[in-house]
């Protein structure tokens, strides 16, 4: 190593290990401050404002329940459909389509991925909106409306549209990354299923048990993207913060009522409550993230463990 | 003993490339045919033409015909799972399923459905990592995960769940390529022993383990195949030049 750039190179180094430090101290100093900023709400209602489900900025009661609430189940609904759906691009793209159409089709999935927020919103305001108000809402209520979740007014906008919206978003990114993953579990294996005289079908899935955690990576992550979601989910939840049984019913996420909010939050309360949540989110969604990657990067491990045995 | 597969006029194209060259040949019933030749020569091809895993290639075309047991396999009715579950095949790195031992080996027998109930599954399981010489090593560890075993034990565990499905033949490809000299002597012994009731081809690049295991050997060079004949001959008397120039060269 001792050679006549060895100044130049550990000046390189350094510079590089400052601008890596420089990432975690920014994370460090935004939770940091975050903490800091919140400490009003946390003082003035400790636990309670994550349980309390009333929400009433202009009396000074905040009750965070109503936007976690939102948040995890229009979360949850985006997942229960994206999931299947991505699954079966994926496996298609993957183990069934010709590479003449699968390229076209990944490329296609790639740009939906890119398509701005604002313009899925819009696309929900126009379209997804009255299509649930007049096809989808009426046929539920018909065939489930005995459920809670199907029962109430149909205006098209709330919970149910929020989440569908969510999942048309995710589905790319889970799509890709399934697509990945499902990519790099070794010919060997389909061999092996196919000598055994498996169907397709039958090897697809030992196809996917091999990359199982690869698999729970990507939903992770598209849990992560949806709980994150904002633009488009602000312009078509209804964002009213309430706690209902009924997915027609308007709610609100953490992150449609941060960005809805913070201009005209003045009073420091006010303030204070807002960051607390926006803590709550980035915490939630940076464990939640981290996970994913765990579980990805498990996959890529565990296939090379089974292919040098 | 009669010619468990007949091999007539086989040509093989990978989309322009042709990968075989006319191939005629007879394996006969249980014994060890070896094929051997330099790399690249069509001996996996050739292999894979035997249980139709080709198919999955869809640039891939041939020509000719290959009877097992007197039918033509690549005749359009031809149902591959049954023809796959006959003619069972061992690959060169061992391929566990990411199971636990006894589901490795149960994996064929399931999707198959050869079982008749749980303790009929058990005995199957039991019977083929008895023949697969490796029942003693893992009968205390079935739930464990099969990449908990070393690299022979795992070979050996793919040969029981070929095994479990009730094959008549066994191709095997380089099935001791990247196993220790220990580990291979126990793979060659298993061949010789599954002989008595299996017709077994074997691909190898090792001239010694032909010469040790094999009945025939065939022997392969740029898609040809230049030479069959019981392997003693073979290896003391070749009919060809060029397989003498392959073996004095491997040997010397
Ligand atoms: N999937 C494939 N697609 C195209 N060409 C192939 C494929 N597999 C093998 N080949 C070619 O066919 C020839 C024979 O290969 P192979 O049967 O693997 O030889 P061997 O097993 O004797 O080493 C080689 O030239 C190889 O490059
Ligand atoms: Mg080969």
């Amino acid at each position: 190593m001792a050679k006549t750039g060895t100044f130049a190179d550990s000046l390189f180094k350094g510079v590089l290990t400052v601008f890596a430090a420089t990432i975690i101290l920014v994370v460090v100093a935004m939770i940091a401050m975050m903490f800091w900023n919140s400490l009003p709400t946390i003082r003035e209602f400790g636990l309670g404002f994550l349980v309390g489900s009333d929400w009433q900025p202009a009396s000074d009661v905040y009750g965070a329940l109503p936007f976690i609430y939102g948040t995890i189940v229009s979360s949850v609904i985006a997942l229960i459909l994206a999931v299947p759906v991505s699954l079966g691009i994926a496996i298609f793209l993957v183990e069934q389509a010709p590479k003449s159409i699968a390229s076209p089709i990944a490329f296609m999935v790639e740009l939906l991925a890119a398509i701005p927020s604002v313009v899925y919103g819009l696309w929900g305001i126009f379209v997804l909106a009255p299509f649930i108000r007049n096809y989808l809402g009426p046929i539920l209520q018909n065939y489930l409306g005995w459920l809670p979740l199907f029962q109430g007014r149909l205006t098209g906008i709330g919970m149910l549209t929020g989440g569908v919206i969510m999942a048309i978003m995710v589905t790319p990114i889970i799509t890709a990354v399934v697509r990945d993953v499902l990519e790099v579990v070794p010919n060997t294996q389909r061999d092996a299923a196919l000598a055994l005289g498996a169907t397709k079908w039958e090897t697809t899935l030992i196809v996917l048990e091999n990359a199982s955690s690869g698999i729970a990576g990507a939903v992770v992550l598209g849990l992560g993207r949806a709980l994150g979601e904002t633009m488009a989910v602000t312009m078509v939840i209804g964002n009213a913060p309430q706690i209902s049984a009924s997915l027609f019913e308007p709610a609100y996420t953490i992150a449609s009522v941060l960005a809805a909010n913070f201009a005209e939050a003045t009073d420091r309360l006010y303030l204070s409550a807002l960051i607390e949540m926006g803590l709550v989110l980035f915490l939630v969604t940076f464990v939640v993230n981290a996970a994913a990657k765990v579980l990805v990067m498990g996959v890529a491990k565990g296939t090379n463990a089974a292919r040098q045995a | 003993m009669g010619n468990k597969i007949t091999v007539k006029n086989l040509n093989f194209f990978y989309g322009k490339d042709q990968a075989l060259f006319d191939i005629s040949l007879k394996i006969p019933e249980r014994e060890v045919m070896a094929f051997v030749g330099p790399s690249g020569c069509g001996k996996s091809t050739f292999l894979r033409v035997l249980n139709r895993m080709n198919d999955t290639i869809p640039y891939a075309r041939i020509e000719g015909e290959v009877k097992i047991d007197g039918k033509d396999i690549y005749k359009a009715k031809t149902d591959v799972v049954a023809l796959r579950r006959k003619v069972g095949m061992v690959f060169q790195k061992s391929n566990p399923f990411p199971k636990s031992i006894f589901d490795n080996v149960a994996y064929g027998i399931r999707i198959n459905r050869m079982h008749s109930s749980k303790k009929d599954l058990a005995e199957r399981v039991e019977k083929a990592l008895k023949d697969a010489a490796l029942w003693e090593e893992v009968k205390d560890r079935l739930p464990t995960s099969a990449f908990g075993l070393s690299g022979g034990q795992q070979q050996r565990l793919c040969i029981a769940r070929a095994l479990a499905v009730q094959p008549e033949v066994i191709l095997m490809d380089e099935p001791a390529s990247a196993l220790d000299p220990i580990a291979t002597q126990k793979i060659e012994e298993l061949v010789v022993e599954l002989k008595k009731k299996y017709t077994i081809v074997i691909v190898t690049h090792n001239m010694q383990q032909a010469a040790r295991i094999s009945d025939r050997t065939a022997f392969f060079m740029l898609g040809k195949l230049i030479e069959v004949n019981p392997t003693e001959k073979m290896f003391t008397n070749p009919d060809d030049k060029l397989t003498e120039d392959y073996i004095t060269g491997r040997f010397g």
